[in-house]
This record gives structure tokens, sequence and C-alpha cells, in this order.
């Protein structure tokens, strides 16, 4: 059972979407488990044959808990999410597998969503489960456009498991969150600084960006603000790791955490993988699937694992800036507030009014100091001011 | 395409982004920002949305006239006549 995060102590295994026999590469999709943040796909970390699973659906078990035993490519058995700690898998209790049609979790919430029928679908996933794919596929067939049949939340066809607006679910996402924050106030020397940003060059050029996009590839602030913390961060990269066992551990990725919230309350701060590397279409692109999926309670254990520094934006709640809280062990975390126009002095000393962003940064006082901080501030000031290189 | 199907179609594309809204508590003549907690997101999603149900092309410059719902019906009702006499 692999940690999802600081704040995570156990997860319940959903389903295997591999099975014993089936070859997997790194990155594949293994198995589903429900935590805290909803539903979450985990993947695994080499190449290799599914040997044995270790974990049957409907356990919770401790973070550590070996789920699978994974044949390596180069033939030695290797465990899957690493810790040994079988004894504690065959200790943990298995409750008894719902006798219903096998169902995955991230289907049985699209169904909802599109109002179809989980008994009517045919399941062509492993011993006959609906997937996705099968959920999709029904809708797609489905008279197009009932309006007046999507606009009421179907009954959930079977006993659902919860999703991320449930009252139980808050609360747990709640509670992980409390932890997750008290840690971090309790152990994280905290600085902060700030900075305002002429935001008017980016708008300018995304504004006409825009115009000649088509509407899928639209973009939003937001993703010309992670571009540019990637690109700063390469600037800076002091900023940009974990603190673990009373060191800096700097990342060579730059897996930027961005904070989103979920309705209903609570939210998740996955990670966009190698956001430096990322052209802006791409980028945005990744923003939205993740909000999609963050929200829809389908995200991926690297997701929630990676993260090497975390961006929130609180700016489309009318926020001026935010001074964020750490998200342990990560060492930094950068806030955005509303982008708009203030009194600003321009070049050669006259008052014009400039969108202006309130950029401000949250760092480490144990892995870095304020002056490094400031060079990531200035940094992060002058990608903005560049946007053609974002 | 008459002024009700298009009301469906914003209302079926606001209902995916905010499952726990109820359609007949919106009040069409407020921003559907306010009234449903979207944001930039959000509304990027619902502009994309009706892209792809009206085959309508919403400009970022006209983002205000959809600000309410009867706004965005009676810009999309016009542009759909546009497109389809």
């Amino acid at each position: 059972m692999p940690s999802l995060g600081a704040d995570m102590e156990a997860g319940t295994l959903v389903e295997w979407v591999k099975h014993p026999g089936d070859a997997v590469r790194r990155g594949d999709i293994v198995a589903v488990v429900d935590t805290q943040k909803g539903a979450i796909e985990i993947e695994v970390f080499e190449d290799g044959v599914l040997e044995r699973t270790v974990v049957e659906p409907g356990t919770k078990v401790p973070v550590g808990t070996v789920l699978a035993v994974v044949r390596g490519a180069k033939d030695k058995a290797t465990t899957e999410e690493s810790v040994a700690r079988d004894e504690v898998a065959t200790a943990a209790t298995t409750t008894e597998r719902p006798a219903r049609r096998r169902v995955t979790p991230v289907a049985r919430k699209l169904a909802a969503d599109l109002g179809v029928d989980i008994d009517r679908v045919q399941g062509t996933g492993s011993e006959g489960a609906i997937t996705r794919e099968d959920i999709e596929r029904a809708a797609a067939q489905q008279a197009p456009s009932e309006p007046g049949r999507t606009a009421v939340p179907a009954a959930p066809a079977a006993p659902a498991l919860p999703v991320p607006t449930s009252p139980d679910r808050i609360a747990a996402m709640r509670s992980a969150i409390a932890a997750a924050m008290a840690r971090s106030k309790r152990e994280i020397p905290h600085y902060y600084l700030s900075t305002t940003v002429d935001m008017s060059a980016s708008l300018t050029w995304m504004r006409a960006e825009n115009e000649r996009r088509p509407v899928a590839d639209r973009l939003l602030p937001a993703a010309l603000l992670v571009k540019a913390v990637g690109l700063a961060l390469r600037d800076v990269p002091e900023l940009n790791g974990h603190w673990i066992d009373g060191r800096l551990r700097q990342a060579a990725g730059i897996h930027i955490g961005t904070a989103i919230s979920l309705r209903g309350g609570g939210l998740v701060a996955p990670a966009l993988h190698d956001v430096d590397a990322m052209d802006l279409t791409t980028l945005m692109r990744g923003l939205q699937d993740l909000v999609a999926r963050a929200r829809s309670g389908t995200l991926r254990s690297s997701e929630l694992a990676d993260a090497t520094i975390t961006v929130t934006n609180l700016g489309d709640r009318g926020v001026d800036a935010t001074f964020g809280i750490i998200y342990p062990p990560q060492v930094a975390l950068v806030g955005f507030g509303v982008i708009a126009p203030r009194p600003w002095v321009g070049p050669s000393g006259q008052l014009e009014a400039r969108p202006v962003v309130t950029a401000t940064l949250s760092g480490d006082h144990r892995a870095t100091d304020g002056h490094r901080g400031g060079r990531f501030l200035t940094a992060l000031n002058t990608w903005l001011q560049a946007p053609e290189k974002l | 395409m008459t002024t009700n199907d298009v009301r469906a179609a914003v209302l079926e594309a606001l209902i995916r982004i905010a499952p726990e809204v109820n359609p007949t508590s919106i009040d069409p003549t407020r921003s559907l920002r306010d009234e449903l907690d979207l944001d930039s997101m959000d509304f990027l999603n619902l502009v994309q949305a009706l892209h792809r149900r009206l085959g309508v092309d919403i400009p970022e410059a006209d983002y205000p006239q959809l600000q309410s719902l009867d706004g965005a019906v009676a810009y999309l009702t016009a542009k759909v006549a546009a497109i389809m006499p």
C-alpha cells in the first residue's frame, strides 16, 4: 500500500485491475485503492509479471503493506509497493466480497454522472467487470442528450462506494488535512514572501493566443502561472524537493502539486509531472484533466505521491493574496491571488491601471532562506514578463 | 433549435460541472459563477461543452454575455440561429 501523501495512514483495496499472470509495465494501473482522497488508481513501478496478489478486495491495510508480488523483468521476484510487511497483510481482516456485479469505482461514478443504468451495461473488463469505457460506450448509445434524464441525478444502481461528496468522505478528508497541516505548522518553520507581478504582458499574449486557438485548446492564466513556477524552479531548484531525515533532498523532476478544491468541501493537490518541460497546450489539458479527475475521485497514485512543490491559486475566489501552509515533506508552496486591475507606476513614472497578481512564497526555513526565496519570486516575475517563452 | 432546447443544453452542461445543483433553483438573472460557485476552469469547461453540443464558436471576448443563465440562453440562441437558419 503506497503512501499517497503525508496524511495517509491506510487504504482499502477496492479491486485488482491486473491479475496473476498478467504482464505489467511501469506506470500500468494494477489496482484501485479507496482513500480519504477518493478512489486512487495504483500504478506499478516496474516492468514484470504479476505473480500473485496478497491483499483481497475489500480489505483495509496500513501504508507499507505488501499488496502483490511482481516478478521483475530480470526474473527475480520483487515485492510491489516494496516495504516487506507481509504479516500485516495476512493479519488484516478480510471482509466478504460484495455479491454484486463488479464495477470499477470510476465507472460507478461516471454512470451516476451520465445517468447510465449499470444493470444494463455489458462489462468487458476482467471477470466481466464494468469499466469506464463500458459506461462511456453505454452513454454514447443512449439517445443523445435527453436533458430531462441527465438533469435528474440517477439513483445509484447498487450500494455505491463512498464518493468524495459523501459526509463520511468529507469528514475523513477533513481529518487527513488536519493531520497534515498541523504537522506542517508543528515541524516547519515557515517564512513568507510576496511580490506583485504585472500581468499585462502575459494576459495580452494569452488573449491573442486564445483568439486563434480552437475552443478545446483555450488557455487560462493558471496554465501560464504554473508553467512560470516550473521554469523559475529550474532557476532556483532548492525550493523543489523534500525535507527528509533532517536534510533537503532536491528533486530531479519538477512535479507541481496543484491545489484543487472539491465541490462539497475539502481539497487535494495532485501533481502535474515535469511541468518545466511541458508546452502550454499540454499543461492546460493536464490541468483540466487533473481537476476533472480530482472532482470525480479518480486520481493516480503517482499524482498523489510525487509532488515536489505545491501551487495554490485562490484568485478565482477574489482573494488578493494567499499565504499557504507547506505540504510536508515538501519545502515550499507558491500562492497566487486574484488577477485584477490595480494602480501601477509605469516605466516613465506615470500612473496607470494594469492587471496585476500577488505571488507569494511560503518557504521551509530549514531548507532555504528568504534570500533564496526572493530570487525565486524574481525569476517567476521575469518569466511572466516573457509569456512567449513559457 | 428553440430557446428551450438551448436552455436545456445549458442546464445539462451546468449539471455535469456542478452535479449537486438543482436546476430549478438557479436564478436565471444572476451570475452563474456566483450562483453555482464556478471557477474559471469550470467556466471554460462550460464553454467547451456548449461548443461541442451546439457547434457554435464562443470567443473569449463574448464571455461576459454568458454571465447569467438568461444571458447565456439569449446569446447562444442567436448564435445557433446564425449557423442553422
